[in-house]
């Protein structure tokens, strides 16, 4: 079974889509025993990182998350919670990841919205992916680049646009809206 | 290099695609499902719904389309047309909408952008902005381009991105239907006094509209419709003759 973390962000609903799309059943839930038993734990988002948090905090999902040992993956503030801190409402967070999150200096527009193309795909999860392949962003806030970066986007500067460390897994755009080049990231995570 | 966006746009009236889209190739082409698979296998970066009915009793069909639409789109989309409060954003949002626009709603009542924004985020809320050309100004008009506001056209802009707005939608009715192409000028001064995306609407009528609206202005993205559901430039050619250009095109 998939299990989608169930909490106050986002873009869960289309998630759950992007995964029945492929074929595989999922739950949501945030129901501790639920997500420990998964064979896979999807963790989406979009919001504002420190009330996520603070929810997660609430229901006891913090640790839960964090002592996951199947294969976890990171949607956008996803990534960003499994990080070390964040600027957005200066919140602790998860720190599988040492990286740092960052607010985007508007340089050029902010939020980085659209589709981009990334460098240096280095995760099983772009197995069969071109190398041109562009992916959907929508986010005013960036993991740093650090030890844990699986691939690179350039706007405004260089950030962490997928991260893996064991078995977490993260990516900032969204595969869920990245046609099939998405479809085909999210696969390669279901077959892990 | 983040990518231009070419999106095209669907008028939807009691869950069924309007204005007479024509491709012979789908089986239904009022059928709004069949019509956005098509365009996102065809290359379109999003979509855009805009429900024209949009009366009380007709939102629960607009939301069940877009959970219909949410199942089988693999690409962002935005969806607009009635939306009054944060309960009507609430229910397409939740439904599977990436994006709400609000247009109307947002200049009679402009508390509502900082509410959705808040609630759901910024990158939830398109703000729609129907200007007109009136002298030497452009001002924004309401209710389908029937009702003048006399606010010129940059210090609305302005004035949605501060009150929480994530993108903007600028249309221009001088240039709206004509296939003169977009108007540069006013929709570049705009997207030059936000920080927020600019998505330049009206007036597409054939490839070189993109190509002028991509290299002369600095705005993010081109909407159209009719060009797009006639088939007059199919996005596949569009994209093509556009990485010709040196455009950064998906």
């Amino acid at each position: 079974m998939i299990a989608i973390v169930k909490y106050n962000a986002g873009n869960i609903t289309s998630v759950k889509n992007a995964i029945e799309r492929l074929g595989y059943s999922c739950i949501v839930t945030d129901e501790k025993t639920l997500l420990q038993q998964a064979e896979k734990v999807i963790f989406p988002g979009v919001g504002e990182a420190s009330s996520a948090m603070q929810y997660l905090k609430e229901k006891g999902l913090d640790e839960v998350i964090k002592n996951l040992t199947q294969p976890v993956l990171g949607i956008c503030l996803g990534q960003q919670l499994l990080c070390q801190f964040s600027e957005e409402g200066n919140t602790v967070c998860l720190g599988i990841f040492e990286a740092t999150v960052k607010k985007f200096e508007p340089k050029l527009k902010v939020p980085h919205m659209g589709w981009n193309n990334i460098f240096g795909l280095d995760s099983v999860l772009y197995k069969g992916i071109s190398k041109e392949g562009n992916f959907y962003f929508v986010h005013s806030y960036y993991a740093e680049i650090g030890k844990e970066t699986s691939a690179i986007c350039k706007y405004i500067l260089p950030f962490s646009a997928s991260m893996q460390k064991d078995n977490f897994y993260a990516t900032q755009f969204h595969p869920e809206k990245s046609s099939s080049v998405g479809e085909q990231l999210l696969l390669n995570f279901l077959k892990l | 290099m983040l990518k231009k966006r070419i999106i095209p746009c669907l008028d939807i009236k009691d869950g069924r695609v309007v204005k007479g889209v024509q491709f012979l190739s789908l089986k239904d082409a009022g059928n709004p499902v069949e019509l956005a698979s098509f365009y996102s296998k065809n290359g379109a970066d999003e979509l855009v719904f805009l429900d024209i009915s949009a009366t009380l009793e007709k939102r629960k069909t607009l939301a069940e389309m877009v959970t219909q639409l949410a199942k089988e789109i693999n690409i962002p989309f935005t969806v607009g047309g009635g939306i009054q409060s944060v309960e009507d954003a609430k229910l397409l949002l939740q439904s599977g909408a990436d994006k709400v626009s609000i247009n109307s709603a947002a200049v009679l009542n402009p508390s509502l952008i900082t509410q959705i924004s808040n609630e759901f985020g910024s990158q939830s809320l398109v703000v729609a902005i129907d200007i007109k050309k009136i002298g030497n100004d452009w001002f924004v008009f309401i209710k389908g381009g029937t009702e003048s506001t006399g606010i010129p056209a940059v210090d609305w802009g302005k004035k949605v991105e501060a009150l929480g707005a994530g993108e903007l939608l600028v249309t221009s009715m001088n240039n709206d239907g004509s296939k003169n192409g977009f108007a540069l000028e006013i929709t570049n001064a705009i997207s030059e006094a936000v920080s927020i995306p600019v998505i330049a609407s009206g007036g597409a009528g054939n490839a070189e509209d993109f190509i002028d609206l991509f290299t002369k202005t600095e705005v993010s993205a081109g909407l159209a419709a009719s060009i797009f559901h006639f088939n007059e430039v199919p996005i596949a050619t569009l994209k093509n003759i556009l990485k010709t250009q040196n455009i950064p095109i998906r």
